[in-house]
């Protein structure tokens, strides 16, 4: 087995910024919809359409919507976790 | 020397060799979970796909709808793996003797703990020469999602979904959100009947029809045809009738991914790999292994709450807690470890409804309506069995679930013997839940129940009425 372990940052992605809704949690109160409208929508009375992947830009709104849900769904990637290592 | 089970474990934590088989959320979350666990050994992930692990459920939503790219649902990480990955490799065959896995490109890995989380793929059109047609779909990976949302993009006049489980009523809502002219056919007598039976099934039917769908319950897809460049532009229906359409989306379910391990002497097969509710798996002999764990959904487990019955369950939400579970396991021995006692919960999003899910519908045999009304689409459906609830489903009331899957846990009575918010004004009468008979074959469940533990006889619950 090859242990070479190779260190990349996303670039490949342009820096996207990744989260997941954990949607059996989510009860559908659009705070995040509210506080980060480009990224969170809601679709009907209750349901969730996000963007799991967005830019720098929408980051600072991002964070303020993950911190705003009542119910603590949305998992915003850590900036330490954003080096992913690769095996070749 | 007498070395304490204490120690082996520490031993085991710092040194051990981990191998993770399936890359995706399951894989990826048991893989977190060890390194927060603290095991510091070697650790590998080893996934057919080519992709760091993504996220699945957006692909017929939002990425179907054109609102997010089909290659950027890639899952965030909680924290950083540091593992091997090898992605693009599937894993091809298991030693269980010589605790080594073998790889497509021919290398074999050891390890000291294999985690199988290998999951399942779509059921694939029967016809594989109709399936290889121009314009046949199925869903499941994100390069499927991509290339569905590019046709799509096209406008194709007509698009067939076959199979109105989750999936394909996904599908066909995000189509008929993008204005292309829509046709569903299904074997059962309407849309999400295997997974929810009648009763909620005949509001899911309404539901499609009012946004446009062109809704054909009771019948099955019986050929898709080419023209002479291998384009798809018919298919004909049990019923005599045929129906010109561009794209056909092929959503009969899933089928595991056990095929590598047939011969390994685990008890893997066409329904998953058995494994006790602490994650590990069971040989061919029933005996449980204490190496091999498996998480996901190519697993199936008992559930005491819901009679010991073996669950299959593909959700997001049982990948996620099992993994964990499976992990916790991996590096803890005794009365350390874990069972995975999670209550199945899913979430579907289909013309503007969010429908929710708590238990096990398909194990209920009468429905009653708590709160709210089908009429409305808007409501509370809990499910029954032998006088206890084990199973709720909401339309657009998210936030009852939890209440209820509080009931199920402490195995409340059925029907419930309290006044809801909202009182029925006809009283609560429970009336059967519709569901068919097991034995046909369905796409629709996304649980499947299957045998008994003998251990069962000697459980001891306490029942919450005489």
């Amino acid at each position: 087995m090859c242990d070479r372990v190779v260190t990349v940052w996303l670039e490949g992605q342009g820096l996207r910024m990744r989260i997941v809704v954990d949607l059996n949690r989510c009860q559908g109160y659009a705070q995040c919809a509210f506080l980060a409208p480009d990224v969170f929508e809601m679709h009907g009375e209750e349901a969730l359409l996000y963007d799991p992947a967005f830019t720098e830009a929408h980051r600072e709104q991002v964070r303020r919507a993950a911190a705003a849900c009542p119910v603590q769904a949305i998992l915003v990637e850590a900036d330490e976790a954003r080096v992913t290592p690769v095996g070749a | 020397m007498a070395v304490s089970v204490g120690e082996v474990v520490q031993a085991f934590r710092r040194d051990g060799r981990i191998v993770v088989v399936g890359a995706s959320l399951a894989g990826l979350r048991a893989a977190e979970a060890l390194r927060t666990g603290g095991f510091s050994g070697s650790l590998t992930l080893v996934g057919d796909e080519p992709d760091l692990p993504y996220d699945r459920p957006p692909l017929s939503k939002q990425v179907l709808l054109g609102r997010a790219r089909a290659d950027a649902t890639t899952l965030p990480q909680r924290n950083s793996v540091n593992a091997q990955w090898r992605l693009g490799t599937a894993a091809t065959g298991l030693d269980l003797a010589a605790k080594r896995l073998r790889l497509a490109d021919g290398e074999e890995i050891d390890y000291d703990r294999l985690l199988i989380a290998t999951g399942v793929r779509a059921r694939p059109w029967f016809n594989a020469a109709e399936a290889a047609l121009d314009g046949v779909f199925t869903v499941r990976t994100s390069e499927d999602a991509a290339r569905l949302e590019r046709r799509l993009s096209a406008r194709p006049s007509r698009v067939l979904v076959v199979g109105a489980g989750f999936t394909g009523s996904e599908i066909a809502s995000a189509c008929r959100e993008r204005g292309l002219e829509v046709t569903v056919a299904e074997r059962g007598a309407a849309p999400l009947v295997g997974a929810l039976g009648g009763v909620v099934g005949a509001v899911a039917a309404d539901l499609q029809r009012q946004h446009g769908v062109d809704l054909r319950t009771g019948v099955m897809v019986t050929a898709l045809e080419g023209d002479s460049g291998g384009r798809l532009e018919r298919a004909h229906l049990s019923d005599g009738t045929s129906l010109d359409v561009e794209v056909a989306v092929i959503a009969l379910g899933a089928t595991r991914n056990t095929e590598w391990l047939a011969g390994s002497g685990l008890a893997a097969g066409p329904r998953g790999i058995a494994c006790d509710a602490g994650c590990r798996a069971f040989d061919v002999q029933g005996i449980v292994t204490d190496d091999v764990f498996v998480a996901g959904d190519v697993a199936r487990s008992p559930h005491p709450l819901f009679g010991y019955q073996f669950l299959s369950l593909e959700h997001w939400g049982n990948a996620v807690e099992q993994a964990g579970v499976a992990a916790h396991n991996m590096i803890n021995v005794g009365p350390d470890r874990r069972a995975h006692l999670w209550v199945p919960t899913f979430w579907s999003s289909q013309f503007g409804v969010n429908i929710k899910s708590v238990g096990v519908p398909n194990m209920g045999d009468e429905i009653v309506i708590t709160q709210g009304s089908l009429a409305e689409r808007r409501f509370v459906a809990v499910y029954g069995f032998q006088g206890r609830i084990v199973a709720a489903v909401t339309f657009d009331q998210a936030k009852w679930l939890d209440f209820y899957r509080e009931q199920i846990e402490v195995r409340a009575p059925f029907p419930p013997d309290y006044a809801t918010v909202d009182r029925q004004p006809g009283g609560m009468r429970p009336v059967p839940a519709g569901f068919q008979d097991p034995s046909l074959p369905s796409h629709g469940a996304t649980v499947t129940l299957t045998g008994h533990d003998p251990n069962e006889r000697r459980v001891q619950f306490t029942p919450a009425r005489a």
